[in-house]
């Protein structure tokens, strides 16, 4: 419940971090996947970040990340956690409760 | 044997575990530890690891997927590690992994990518040769395709064994299955079951090899023991029977017993039963074998059921016995445990445990009988037997104590022991008269002829004597019936000898009487002699005379005739 309040908040933009590791296809297919929910579902509405483990492996132990690829959703807290390439649109939507 | 296959094995520092193994776990490959809860996977995986890092130098990392690092840390500490000093050195790091399936959603085709990743730069971090990962099962409830998971595991596994890291992965027991989500279809070559049971109130942990890829393993249950000192796996049943035999004697500390065996005493690495009722002097005697086995140089070891260390100490005072001294001096140690503190294979586990650390001459346990209250006898008579062969194996000359609840056939242990041993001495309480007295038979001594008489055990302030029973008119007396008829036997003796006084002294005068006689009768003889030859003289004067007569006679009457 107390979830809604915070998302209605209509300043609050989405901080959302995806973690893949290098170019595999499941990462790829992840960070267009998320391209395209961004740009066609919530324009404007979001920052996102990508972070390439392989490069930076320290923030998996420091963020605790086991699956890849992980869209972490920062702001508004609290933190929400999706694993897998998002080929599911709908779904990620709604778990990043966008679009109420 | 494992050499020849090329199969190297990395230590893992846990006593009984490497030499079960022919040398550790294998290096470079994954083993499984699997268990129910609570019985020891954590602490095995743990020791393997600090062990390594402190003793092996082979760094490790600790992958724990439920346990929080500090908890891990306290853990381990009560087994008398300092992990977090191992971990400020730069040996051990702590990887926790914790996953919380409530803040996850799935969402298409994912991989376990970032535990790859982040194993990897634990690894390189301090230079591992050796991980845990406990307990990785714990992964199956966080993420809920389990086709993903499987093959992301299969996958891990094949990548450790490629970074040629030593690991070992604990699991849950599973339902007829070894673990809850079938992992040991994915470690091939070492598989350990750990176990837990409850009999009698009484729970023993067991370990087994179940599977162990190039190298020839027991596949029994051995116990293991956790303990302040750590963990411990005890290797009860590989021993055979290639015994040492000894022509060496070991003295009982009682000079009596040991004069009834020709040669001196026992032979070294006896096994000596002593047996008897409540009070008969059982405990007395073992202390006696201890104290000699001090006194002669050697080291003994008192398992006692029944009494603590310092209560030994004061009743074998009180039989002139001092153990305090070799207890001071480090070559006498007791241990004291009730039977019912461990199960009976710990029980041997701990003992076999303490006679390989502390390699004395000569074991006592007293009494074996308490270990029937609480196990099935023909399980104490196999813990006995493996008792007495190790021992024997080693030289090590032991003594038991057993309880006897009647004297009913007393050839009888209720154990059936009897076999088992070298030497029995049967120790029986008389009643006799309104007293009771302590009676030694010793019935039985492999290799020794011996005294098959019985002795009577007298224990005063200066030791334990055996003293020979009175013998005599078909029946042996002891105690106070053994002193009274001998001091009939010496009343008789007496009297007899005076008896014989007088009737020597009768018989003396007799003949001084006789004696006397045949001089009076001499002299009579002697006078009747005299008397005759003076007859014989006067009768030749007197016919001298005739003659002399008659002659003159004829004379004088031829003057007249012939003028």
């Amino acid at each position: 419940m107390q979830d809604q309040t915070n998302v209605t908040e209509p300043s609050e933009p989405l901080k959302l971090v995806l973690y893949v590791a290098g170019q595999t296809p499941k990462s790829v297919a992840a960070i267009n996947n998320l391209e395209r929910i961004c740009s066609e579902k919530m324009p404007g509405k979001y920052i996102v970040e990508v972070v390439d483990l392989k490069k930076t492996p320290q923030l998996a132990r420091e963020h605790n990340i086991v699956a890849i690829p992980t869209l972490v959703r920062q702001l508004p807290t609290p933190i929400r956690k999706i694993i897998g390439d998002l080929s599911d649109i709908e779904k990620v939507l709604v778990h990043l409760k966008v679009g109420e | 044997m494992g050499n020849a296959k090329g199969i190297s094995k990395s230590p893992t520092g846990i006593e009984g575990f490497d030499e079960l193994t022919l040398g550790g776990l294998p290096t470079g490959r994954p083993a499984l530890v699997c268990g129910s809860a609570g019985c020891g996977k954590t602490l095995f995986a743990a020791t393997f690891l600090l062990n390594g890092a402190r003793d092996f130098d082979e760094p490790g990392v600790f992958v724990t997927f439920e346990e929080r690092p500090v908890d891990i840390v306290s853990n381990v500490a009560s087994l008398g590690f300092d992990m977090d000093q191992l971990v400020d050195e730069g040996k051990i790091l702590i990887e926790h992994i914790a996953v919380d399936p409530s803040e996850l959603e799935e969402i298409g085709d994912y991989d376990l990518e970032g535990l790859f990743l982040r194993l990897e730069l634990a690894i390189d971090q301090i230079g591992a040769k050796r991980i845990v990962l406990d307990t990785i099962e714990s992964l199956f409830s966080a993420f809920t395709n389990p086709a993903i998971l499987r093959a992301e595991i299969r996958r891990l596994f094949d990548w450790l064994k490629d970074r040629g890291m030593t690991t070992v992965i604990t699991a849950e027991r599973g339902d007829g299955s070894l673990t809850r989500q079938g992992l040991e279809e994915y470690v091939s070559d070492c598989v350990l079951l750990l176990d837990h049971r409850v009999h009698n109130q009484v729970s023993t942990r067991r370990l087994r090899i179940v599977k162990y890829r190039g190298t020839a393993h027991g596949t029994n249950e051995y116990p293991f023991l956790i303990d302040e000192e750590g963990f411990s796996v005890l290797p009860v049943s590989t021993l055979g029977l290639n015994h040492q035999v000894f022509d060496e004697r070991i003295s009982s500390g009682v000079a009596d017993l040991d004069a009834m065996l020709t040669g001196g005493g026992f032979h070294r690495g006896s096994s000596v039963l002593i047996s008897g009722v409540a009070g008969s002097g059982k405990s007395s005697l073992s202390a006696c074998f201890a104290e000699a086995a001090c006194a002669a140089g050697g080291r003994a070891l008192y398992f006692s059921f029944e009494e603590s260390a310092a209560q030994t100490v004061r009743n074998m005072r009180s039989i002139g016995v001092d153990l305090q001294r070799y207890l001071d001096a480090g070559t006498l140690r007791h241990i004291a445990a009730r039977p019912t503190f461990y199960s009976l294979e710990m029980h041997l586990a701990v003992m076999l445990r303490e006679v390989v650390r502390f390699g004395p001459t000569l074991v006592v346990l007293d009494p074996i009988s308490a270990f029937l209250g609480n196990a099935d006898q023909l399980e104490v008579q196999a813990m006995l037997l493996r008792m007495v062969d190790f021992l024997k194996a080693r030289g090590i000359s032991a003594v038991f104590t057993h309880l006897m609840h009647s004297q009913d056939g007393a050839s009888e242990t209720d154990v059936g022991l009897s076999s088992l041993m070298d030497a029995w001495i049967l120790l029986l309480n008389r009643e006799t008269n309104g007293e009771y007295n302590r009676e030694l038979y010793l019935l039985k001594a492999r290799g020794t002829s011996h005294s098959n008489q019985v002795r009577e055990f007298v224990m005063s302030d200066n030791g334990i004597r055996l003293i020979p029973p009175y013998l005599g008119e078909g029946r042996a007396l002891t105690g106070s019936a053994r002193r009274a008829q001998e001091a009939r036997d010496r009343r008789d003796r007496a009297q007899r000898e005076h008896q014989l006084q007088r009737q020597t002294s009768i018989i003396e005068k007799r003949r001084e009487k006789a004696k006397a006689e045949i001089a009076a009768l001499q002299v009579e003889l002697e006078a009747d002699e005299m008397e005759l030859s003076r007859m014989l003289a006067d009768e030749e004067n007197f016919q001298a005379q005739v003659e002399n007569d008659l002659a003159a006679m004829e004379k004088s009457r031829r003057a007249r005739s012939g003028e």
